[in-house]
């Protein structure tokens, strides 16, 4: 666990981890019974042949991944799946990363800046404590803007404050980079419609094969039906049909919270009443 | 001369084809188990003693891979079983998968002499029954193995023309190794067809058998992602490429991507491969949905019907915009769909989902259909009655309407040429595609077909592969 219900799993696979881009998937199956899901590459290492991975516990699956011990193996990893990101000298670009995605833009920022882009990092969560990996922005930003929604950390509030950022830059970025929850997402989207800025969104729905044979990650974008195992995972957020997709999202909800948090921080926690020590 | 005149056989005509015991339409549809139980030792003897042993057996012609037909039956009349397997795997590696999904009536059955009489013999249940004699007595028999050739054959895909490709290379001497996606290998054996009619443990004891042989199965393993085939020549010698038909099509009606609209290989996917049926014991989830519908006819259609009745759906029914003649399902499928309770709308189309406030699927406008003039498929096509909307309530539905070919493989590889729907460019007699040392065949090269067809490609493109590893010559 890097932050409280966040956690990073390092996977020894050496031939995803010879190919992969920034912007790609793998596949994960825990164990023999398990499900398949897609989870954001965030790192990864040619030469010791591993790729990181950083997700939030959430329900049954991501519990068991979350259990795993070092040393432990997972019955699937399957990639690098979906397209790349596009790469490219574009000027000014944010890049915005919230939940597991501060960990999957890490990647792209790094591109971007190796490319020759201004980077402008912009980090989302809840409270300062739930933002991990800042440090390693650091070299590759010009800038770095925190919103915390208690302002622990930065700016106060969430994404909706993106708008001021913008403001106070002497021009506007040219591209606009978002890895994150739909609502970071979809708000992000809805925040740079209006000023006309390309905001490229990184897709994550309920995916089974992750090649294009089941469908069950299709989206609406720009009113045409797309898969986004293949045909993304990145697309334009301006058209992707935001409401359909939380709720497609969301459809496994109540099967999900059959399970129960399965994971125990690993550290001693303070027991209510008497101090021990 | 003619064999049904011949006054000596006519004496012995049996015209009782021997039904195929089943579990009763109650019993399964509450189970995942089985439906058709196999002949026992019995019943296939006297099934096989009807064949007419005919000079010139129409039935071989009828078959796509050819299997000396007469030859199996007689030694189960002989009651020599393990030579009548010897005679079946000549031909059909995979007698066990065959002798349940193959649509026998249209092909071998068909041309059987006794069909005039309406009592063809059950070729199907007969080597169902041999294969399944092979697996109980455990007396798997191994054909010798060439001396190993030093050459390599990557195959890409391990539905069943890779695991025929497979097996024959391998005994000829050569390497190989299968490149499966999924984590489990069998293709559309292992992830479309239910346990009911195609239990996972012949399918496994089918890779199994390859495996036993030599042949190396690396799951997990996406070629045009994980590698490229391009990268994949550079350590093998030749390619055979069988990645099958695994793009679902959708109708573009609006309400597609409601929740509880499915498309067969997912919902398949979901309960097959990932064996949803156990969820919460396994992980997958899956809905047990109670008003169940199916667009389409196919086996596809009544596979997805028939897993949701088991999965306790109160209604669960087939629409389809045809009417039950033209229904491209087997008609041993629908008959055992019907008995189980699937209902079944003919003539019928949907033209919108209707969605509930959360997004989850309520309600199927359909329109009434008739008959008009005959299509391309030489089909009555199906024409839309003006203003016969009508709505139905349905908590899911599955759209079974046909796939296309998976493009990951095409779109990655340069210079492998695909015709407009999708499929490889490939020869007829060799599999042979556009590029050099690359092979193909099965659903990548016909579209959507049948298991036998795609094991008659492999057979094909075997040949052709060994002879290129042999000769050099492509």
């Amino acid at each position: 666990m890097m932050v409280p219900n966040m956690h990073l799993l390092v996977i020894e696979a050496p031939e995803i981890a010879s190919k992969v881009k920034a912007g790609q998937f793998v596949i994960v199956r825990a164990n023999d019974e398990g499900e398949r899901i897609p989870l954001s590459i965030a790192e990864w290492d040619r030469e010791q042949g591993t790729i990181t991975t950083i997700f939030m516990e959430v329900g049954a699956s991501t519990g068991t991944l979350a259990c795993l011990e070092k040393g432990d193996t997972v019955a699937t990893c399957v990639g690098p799946l979906g397209n790349a990101t596009e790469i490219a000298h574009y000027g000014t670009v944010i890049c915005i990363g919230g939940c597991y995605g501060i960990g999957s833009i890490y990647p792209v920022a790094r591109e971007l800046k190796a490319a020759g882009n201004r980077v402008i990092t912009v980090l989302e969560a809840r409270s300062s404590y739930l933002i991990y990996w800042a440090k390693k922005f650091v070299p590759l930003s010009e800038k770095i803007f925190n919103i915390t929604r208690d302002g622990s950390l930065g700016m106060k509030g969430h994404i909706n404050r993106l708008t001021e950022i913008i403001h106070s830059l002497p021009k506007p970025p040219d591209r606009i980079i978002v890895n994150g929850c739909t609502y970071l997402m979809a708000h992000t989207s809805e925040a740079t419609r209006d000023l006309g800025i390309t905001t490229v969104v990184n897709l994550n729905p309920i995916m089974i094969d992750g090649t294009g044979m089941c469908g069950v990650c299709r989206v609406t974008v720009g009113g045409q039906m797309k898969f986004a195992c293949v045909d993304g995972p990145e697309f334009n957020g301006h058209e992707v049909d935001w409401k359909e997709f939380l709720s497609r999202r969301k459809a496994y909800m109540s099967e999900e919270t059959l399970f129960s948090r399965r994971s125990e921080p690993k550290t001693e926690t303070h027991k209510e009443g008497k101090c021990q020590a | 001369m003619n064999e049904e005149k011949n006054p000596e056989k006519q004496s012995r005509i049996d015209l009782n084809r021997r039904d195929m015991p089943k579990q009763s339409p109650e019993m399964r549809s509450h189970n995942f188990n089985e439906v058709a139980l196999g002949y026992t030792e019995e019943l296939a003897f006297g099934e096989a003693s009807r064949c007419l042993q005919c000079k010139k057996p129409r039935c071989v012609t009828g078959c796509p891979v050819e299997i000396d037909i007469p030859g199996f039956i007689s030694c189960v009349v002989r009651k020599d079983f393990s030579a009548g397997i010897k005679k079946l795997k000549e031909k059909n590696c995979l007698p066990a998968v065959c002798g349940r999904v193959c649509p026998q009536e249209s092909q071998c059955e068909s041309q059987c002499i006794l069909k005039n009489k309406g009592a063809e013999v059950a070729i199907g249940r007969v080597e169902r029954f041999l294969a399944d004699w092979e697996a109980k007595s455990g007396e798997v028999d191994v054909p010798p193995k060439a001396k190993p050739t030093g050459k390599k054959v990557a195959i890409v895909g391990s539905g069943p023309a890779g695991i025929t490709v497979a097996g024959d290379l391998v005994l000829l001497g050569h390497e190989v190794t299968i490149f499966e996606a999924l984590h489990k290998a069998g293709g559309v054996l292992t992830y479309g067809i239910p346990e009911f009619r195609l239990p996972k443990a012949i399918v496994a004891r089918e890779v199994e058998y390859v495996k036993s042989l030599g042949v190396k199965v690396v799951t997990d393993f996406v070629v045009g992602k994980t590698r490229s085939i391009d990268e994949l020549l550079e350590a093998f010698d030749a390619i055979f490429i069988g990645t099958g038909a695994g793009l679902p099509w959708f109708m573009d009606i609006p309400g597609e991507n409601l929740n509880g609209v499915y498309s067969a290989n997912e919902y398949l996917t979901r309960m097959n491969l990932m064996q949803g049926y156990r969820f919460p014991h396994s992980a997958t989830p899956i809905k047990r949905h109670k008003k169940f519908a199916v667009v389409g006819g196919g086996n596809v259609a009544m596979d997805s019907a028939r897993t949701a009745l088991r999965m306790g759906a109160d209604e669960s029914r087939i629409i389809y915009r045809r009417s039950h003649a033209e229904l491209p399902a087997r008609l041993e499928e629908s008959e055992n769909a019907e008995d189980e309770g699937v209902i079944f709308s003919m003539l019928t189309l949907p033209v919108k989902y209707i969605g509930d406030e959360n997004g989850w699927l309520k309600e199927i406008e359909c329109i009434k259909m008739e008959l008009g003039e005959p299509d391309a498929s030489g089909r009555r096509k199906p024409v839309e009655m003006p203003n016969s909307n009508f709505r139905i309530e349905m908590d899911a539905v599955v759209c079974a309407i046909g796939n296309s070919p998976n493009p990951l493989v095409p779109s990655t590889t340069p210079g492998l040429e695909t015709t407009r729907h999708g499929t490889l460019v490939a020869d007829e007699q060799t599999g042979k595609t556009t590029r050099s040392r690359i092979w193909a065949g099965g659903d990548i090269v016909t579209g959507a077909a049948t298991v036998i067809l795609a094991m008659g490609a492999g057979r094909k493109a075997a040949r052709a592969i060994h002879e290129y590893l042999t000769t050099g010559k492509e």
